[in-house]
């Protein structure tokens, strides 16, 4: 190699440099697996609404009102859901059986920074998921109203909800080995998704008041709520700076914890 | 980091001129009853190749995870080029590459990505990376398999793509853990050839293996550890060469003296066997092969005498027999059907000093030598000697 080229490497390099190299990875690999990818994230919260709307809506069971609770809660469900899995699913396997994550816990950054960016891919990938799920979700229940004014709630909304079920994928996939991935889908994720304020507003739930405090621990209610809140304002919402603030904290000490989990894992 | 490394460098002066430093290392996986690497203590100097060497579990593999930052000590030193891996993992990683036991190559990417986006993370700029990529694959033979897919490469292939990896961000010391373990014969010589190449562009290399004719053949030096201790640390030739008593010379003969001299030389059949001047100032009278190996025994640096039914000759080179196993049957054996008959002697001293003696004696007593084999103790009888012989 050229003198420049060691110099390069010797002079050391900047830490964002490094985690962008990362991310790009992810998103190459995650480019090159897009089919895949869309068929995980996207496919379930489309094809809930379509029972609940498409289907229980047509039959009368449901009110057609319901629709304006049921999308922005999906859209809020299938980004958690995609950073949740991009980060948890992948991580197990690295670290219990392909080793593949060795490389870039040999890149010239403190480690706990290559577990930061899983969780930051997951963030952007809740984003992408959202955007995708959104425009097919106002197909599905035949609403071609967009609130615009609400774009930058959403967007944040995602974007905090992502970061959380990322953060908490790096714990979920540092802490539990491959073969416990079935407990993962029945213990974690299942009742995750469920309490996560997809299915209703959590206001409304004063008369359940036991639930009401069960899904208030789940942090991907607040971000339910949060892409309610931006996208139809007129159903009941938490108060939008709450839930993003709960939001942040929620990051904040998942990040935390997760990056010292991914760091315990890498070294021994 | 400057400030610790000069408060190092005043302490242990050897450290800056290290290429890898191993300094009373501790390691002890919690639950595990004993330390894992025990006060291990280790100087690689720069340039060199180094083989390190140990029975499963001796603590190589967690030598080499401490030194690549991936194993956290649990007392003791470490440092790599100066840089203590520990307090600065890092700056270490940025002197060091990794070829891992298994093949952990990047399964989502293609062997071309494998290699840039390690280049990527090690920050060097995307017109160098590509020009050392595509340099790598040609010198590694993976020119044309670059946009393959790493789960359709052979062993042989993933092995060379793993090194090619690791030398992207062009480091200083390269550690390689079993580096041609399950590879076949050429691609284990064509990994060799890259290896001392490496050498030759003055990277160290540290590398463990279980292969004695690999260590051999490559490194300057070695070490050899178990129980996470250090036993021995030399070249290969120092190494053989404090193993004494232990060369042997292997000396067959053409004819046995005939029936008629048996009886003859009673005094040579005497348990005190006098010491070779005596011997050569008794009458020149034939030998019978039962007193030959107490007479041959009988000459100064000669330990031991076994007569070699059939057994092959001591090992010449690669493939031979081992010197020290038991001896296996032979395609032709010597023996009495060919009129030859061989001894092997343990000496203690040169092998070639103890020659000109013995085949003195031999042809004053009418046994011509045919053939002369000596045998050097290899690295493994090294190993097996430091190490013991019971399995791990």
């Amino acid at each position: 190699m050229s003198v420049s080229a060691q110099a390069a490497v010797r002079r050391g390099v900047s830490p964002l440099r490094v985690v962008l190299a990362i991310l790009w990875r992810d998103a190459v690999v995650t480019w090159r697996d897009i089919i895949s990818v869309l068929a995980q994230v996207v496919l379930q919260p489309l094809v809930m609404l379509f029972i609940f709307v498409g289907v229980l809506g047509r039959l009368a069971y449901v009110d057609p009102s319901y629709d304006d609770v049921l999308l922005p809660g999906v859209v809020a469900m299938s980004g958690f859901v995609a950073a949740l899995q991009a980060v948890a699913l992948p991580l197990m396997m690295e670290f219990g059986y392909t080793k593949e994550i060795e490389d870039r816990l040999l890149a010239p950054v403190p480690i706990s920074l290559v577990g930061l960016e899983k969780v930051l891919a997951a963030a952007l990938r809740a984003l992408f998921a959202a955007a995708v799920t959104l425009p097919a979700g106002m197909l599905i229940v035949q609403d071609a109203t967009f609130r615009v004014d609400g774009l930058p709630l959403l967007v944040l909304s995602v974007l905090l909800g992502g970061w959380a079920a990322g953060a908490i994928g790096l714990i979920i996939g540092t802490l539990l080995p491959p073969s416990k991935v079935g407990i993962m889908f029945a213990l974690i994720i299942a009742p995750m998704l469920f309490t996560g304020g997809t299915q209703y507003p959590w206001p409304s739930l004063g008369k359940l008041p036991w639930f009401q405090v069960l899904t208030a621990l789940n942090p991907m209610t607040y971000a339910s709520e949060g892409v309610r809140a931006a996208l139809e304002p007129q159903v009941p919402h938490i108060e939008p700076w709450i839930s993003m603030v709960v939001l942040t904290g929620s990051c904040v000490v998942l990040t935390a914890i997760g990056m010292v989990s991914f760091r315990r894992r890498s070294l021994t | 980091m400057p400030g610790s490394q000069t408060r190092k460098a005043v302490k242990v002066s050897k450290v800056d001129d290290s290429a890898v430093a191993i300094d009373a290392l501790v390691k002890r996986y919690p639950g595990a009853p004993a330390n894992a690497v025990d006060e291990l203590f280790l100087e690689v100097r720069p340039g060199e190749i180094f083989g390190l060497l140990g029975p499963n579990g001796a603590g190589k593999s967690t030598t080499i995870g401490i030194l690549t930052t991936r194993v956290i000590p649990t007392g003791g030193t470490a440092t790599v080029l100066g840089v203590d891996v520990v307090a600065h993992p890092v700056a270490a990683r940025r002197l060091l590459g990794v070829v891992p036991q298994v093949n952990n190559l990047d399964r989502s990417l293609n062997a071309w990505q494998n290699l840039v986006f390690h280049a990527a993370y090690h920050g060097v700029p995307r017109a160098l990376r590509k020009a050392r990529a595509t340099e790598l694959m040609e010198s590694f033979g993976l020119t044309g398999r670059g946009r393959d897919s790493v789960n359709t490469y052979s062993g042989g292939m993933a092995q060379r793509l793993l090194i090619a990896r690791a030398l992207m961000h062009d480091p200083r010391v390269l550690f390689l853990d079993e580096p041609t373990t399950g590879l076949d014969p050429q691609a284990r010589l064509f990994v060799w050839d890259r290896i001392r190449e490496l050498r030759a562009a003055g990277v160290t290399i540290v590398l463990t293996t279980h292969d004695m004719d690999e260590a051999a053949d490559l490194s300057d030096r070695v070490g050899i550890i178990d129980h996470g201790k250090l036993l021995a640390l030399d070249t290969v030739h120092a190494l053989t060469r404090g193993l004494e008593g232990k060369s042997m010379l292997d000396i067959t003969i053409a004819r046995l003296p005939g029936p008629a001299a048996r009886e003859l030389p009673d005094v040579l059949a005497l348990p005190d066997v006098p010491a070779l001047p005596d011997l050569l100032e008794l009458p020149d009278v034939p030998l019978g092969l039962l007193e030959l190996p107490d007479v041959l025994a009988g000459v100064d640096g000669v330990e031991r005498v076994e007569r070699v039914e059939s057994a092959p000759a001591v090992r010449g080179g690669p493939g031979g027999a081992p010197p020290f196993g038991p001896p296996r049957p032979a395609a032709a054996p010597a023996g009495p059907a060919t009129g030859e008959t061989r001894f092997r002697l343990y000496v203690s001293r040169d092998p070639a000093a103890v020659l000109g003696p013995v085949a003195q004696l031999l042809a004053r007593r009418g046994c011509p030598i045919t053939d002369v084999q000596i045998g050097e103790p290899s690295l493994e009888d090294v190993f097996i000697a430091l190490t013991g012989r019971s399995l791990r």
